[in-house]
């Protein structure tokens, strides 16, 4: 059996598959039936009832129970395969894969424009262009502290909305500009890095998650309460757009078309703030690759692997958190400004648990500490997020009154989850190592022991 | 004073809730020592179950007796919500054992997200109010300007409480898996070694929390006649508190932080300001954490190398 695996297939449990299928059943309609099979609904009179929809149930349970059957039957009786060495890039790819990625995202607009021209392709460089790469750049903000320093960060939203209310609150007050209060922005999160860094030095793993969870909502309810400051739910609106060098983007005389003889349309402020996200943005990721060189970028990593062991070698644990939480956060008050000025409009909305929870994802699911996990995880889920939008083909399977934007989060999750059960240390869970003997070599995730700390 | 009576009734009515859930957190982390995050979804999902089980009894049978109708809806949010937490475990938290430490908490935050959202998307996101049940009061203190009083709601609600930790106080301390539990909880590998079937053990355990917060979710239908599909995230992060308050690990502690929490967030609504009622729960989150993270009730924790 050990030489040829397909030839010695072993029989099929018939008797065992089909106690596990009527299990399934039970246990989906148990779990199911009051979500899927009963609808509570409001009548006439405003009152609850219930109506029944047994076949939607029936559907979804002989669907689960099917498919289980099927696998259990010709996939997971199989003999367990020997796992290959994990899926990792080569530094030779890498190498050559910079490049090239970084020119097609230059490319990327023009190459809209071309196909798409002016009116039909702002959607798609607003959308997906400018949104991705927000989350591109949160993602590489919160990699910092997550992935480098190993420290769990559920409120990172935090600074992004403390770098999004600095902005909109000088820019309306003082009338800075958006380059000018781009850089007070950052110092701003940093310095709310650290004032809410240094209260949580102690805490380790799930208990600095949930600290800065609280964190998180602490800002977000101040910001909803204290109306005098922030306009509370109704939020801060006409903020300021940046400008080029002082040219708006205008139909003004002294506007942007205007001053280059061209056509007023509004897809010039979208290209220009595309390319000024994707300048922020790989700043981050310039920035993180240098410091992973430096000491302090070291330090960070030695402190994600074993604290006690850099404690030991008189490695200052204080200082090394607290700059990973001012560095990261002063990213996320970069992009917190740039969606604020790219928006003209923010509320506490804006800034909800659920955006941490979609930035830590894109972080863990794309491979703690990997720039490139970070990339494809933001493409595939705010991209794929956006796309939902586009599926209007799904509503002739499914009925006219079908909305697919309704299952997104659902999806959202499911896939935070399978992903994990896929692969539990993200999708690219090799790193560099940044000091080396001879030649650098990728080292597999599973030997390094990143999270405990 | 009549305030403060009446404002410490309402306190422990809240607590007990919150109390409920906060046993779920003590455990699960006490045994496997992860957050498990979606325990407040599972608390809203249990809520939900109560609310469908109420209408079916109402609407279809036309059962009359608000009792029976209570506790049919208790056995069987009690039951159904302990399947969910099962299948929950055994599919998003199990395959993840012995994994790295974010592995499972990036998981059930997942799960947290998929669980509010499968209510929303099967139920309709608007509220669902349910007629007003056990409306009368009994008045304490006769008063012109403000009468204390105590309905029998809260009566019902803190028996049902007293009475179902009594029991599941018995269950841990005098039951063979009781003993299983907090054997695992000291020492898995030891306790699988001496024979202790640790998986069924750690099932258990998530069956027991679900059951304890299908109590809360009922009491909650009860008491404020309107669910949410939202309404998981918010009481599961208040009782994460209470259960780091009283000390993560120790189920007196629980309820004890559980009660404390309801009182401070009762009294600070009634003394304060409303707007900032879940900042005070928060901020006291942090606090605790800072200065005694082992909590009121907890054993310090003991770094090993």
């Amino acid at each position: 059996m050990s030489h040829d695996a397909t030839a010695s297939a072993p029989a099929i449990d018939w008797a065992g598959a089909l106690k596990d299928a009527f299990f399934t059943t039970l246990v989906l309609v148990a779990i199911l039936g009051p979500f899927i099979g009963l609808l509570t609904v409001q009548n006439m009179e405003h009152q609850l009832v219930l109506e029944t929809r047994g076949w939607l149930l029936a559907a979804f349970v002989g669907l689960i129970v099917g498919g289980r059957f099927l696998l259990k039957i010709l996939v997971w009786n199989r003999p367990a395969k020997q796992k290959g060495a994990p899926f990792a890039l080569s530094p030779r790819v890498e190498r050559a894969a910079a490049p090239f990625f970084i020119g097609l995202l230059f490319a990327f607009p023009l190459m809209i424009l071309g196909t798409l021209g002016a009116g039909g392709s702002i959607k798609w460089i607003d959308n997906f262009g400018i949104q991705i790469l927000i989350y591109i750049m949160l993602g590489w903000g919160l990699n910092i502290v997550v992935g480098l320093a190993g420290l769990l960060d559920l409120g990172y939203v935090a600074f992004y909305a403390v770098g999004a209310y600095s902005y909109a609150l000088l820019a309306k007050t003082f009338g800075f500009s958006f380059w000018m209060l781009l850089p007070i922005a950052g110092i701003l999160a940093a310095m709310w890095g650290i004032i809410l860094g240094f209260p949580v030095l102690r805490l380790r793993g799930d208990y600095l998650a949930i600290v800065t969870l609280a964190f998180g909502e602490i800002i977000r309810l101040i910001l909803i309460n204290w109306v005098d400051f922030s306009g509370g739910y109704a939020g801060i609106s006409g903020i300021p757009r940046p400008t080029l060098f002082g040219i708006p983007f205008t139909a003004a005389d002294n506007g942007f078309a205007a001053t280059f003889g061209l056509e007023f349309t509004p897809i010039h402020r979208t290209i220009f703030l595309y390319y000024v996200i994707l300048a922020l943005a790989l700043l981050t990721a310039y920035v993180t690759m240098r410091l992973r060189r430096l000491p302090i970028g070291r330090a960070w990593e030695a402190l994600r692997e074993d604290e006690i062991a850099c404690r030991s070698l008189g490695i200052n644990t204080t200082n090394t958190k607290l700059t990973a939480f001012a560095i990261g956060a002063m990213f996320g008050g970069f992009a917190g400004s740039f969606f604020a000025a790219r928006q003209g409009f923010i509320s506490p909305e804006s800034f909800t648990f659920m955006e941490s929870a979609n930035i830590l994802a894109i972080v863990v699911l794309g491979g703690m500490g990997s720039l490139w996990g970070v990339v494809i995880a933001a493409v595939a889920l705010v991209g794929g997020f956006e796309l939902m939008r586009e599926m209007d083909f799904l509503k002739l399977i499914f009925g006219s009154d079908f909305d697919p934007t309704q299952y997104r989060t659902l999806l959202f999750g499911f896939a935070m989850v399978a992903i994990m059960l896929w692969k539990p240390r993200g999708l690219i869970s090799t790193r560099e190592p940044t000091a080396f003997l001879k030649e650098s070599k990728a080292v597999s995730g599973s030997l390094v022991k990143e999270g405990h700390g | 004073m009549e305030v403060f009576l009446q404002q410490l009734i309402n306190g422990i009515t809240l607590g007990s809730i919150y109390g409920l859930i906060a046993i779920g957190y003590t455990m699960v982390f006490g045994i496997i020592g992860m957050v498990n995050f979606a325990h407040g979804d599972v608390f809203m999902v249990s809520a939900f179950i109560a609310v469908i089980t109420f209408l079916a009894l109402t609407t279809w049978l036309g059962v009359g007796s608000i009792a029976i109708v209570l506790l049919i809806c208790l056995v069987v949010a009690m039951v159904l919500t302990s399947v969910w937490n099962w299948a929950i475990e055994r599919v998003a938290y199990r395959p993840l054992r012995g994994s790295f430490r974010l592995a499972p908490l990036i998981s059930a935050i997942g799960m947290s997200i998929f669980l509010s959202n499968f209510v929303q998307v099967t139920q309709g996101p608007r509220n669902k109010p349910v007629p007003p049940i056990l409306k009368d009061v009994i008045v304490l203190v006769q008063s012109e300007v403000y009468p204390v009083t105590i309905s029998y709601k809260q009566i019902m609600i803190w028996l049902v409480t007293v009475v179902l930790l009594a029991g599941f106080w018995y269950l841990v301390q005098k039951t063979p898996l009781g003993r299983a539990q907090r054997a695992c909880e000291q020492d898995r590998k030891m306790a699988s070694l001496l024979g202790i079937d640790v998986d069924r053990t750690i099932s258990l355990t998530f069956v027991m929390g679900a059951a304890l917060a299908a109590v809360a979710g009922v009491m909650y239908m009860a008491y404020y006649g309107v669910v949410s599909f939202s309404d998981g995230f918010t009481p599961g992060v208040k009782a994460f508190t209470a259960a780091v308050l009283g000390g993560i690990g120790s189920l007196p502690g629980a309820v004890l932080g559980g009660l404390l929490i309801g009182l401070i967030e009762v009294f600070w609504s009634a003394y304060f300001t409303i707007d900032y009622k879940d900042v005070a729960a928060f901020s006291i989150l942090v606090v605790v954490l800072i200065f005694m993270p082992q909590g009121i009730l907890g054993k310090p924790e003991v770094e090993k190398v």
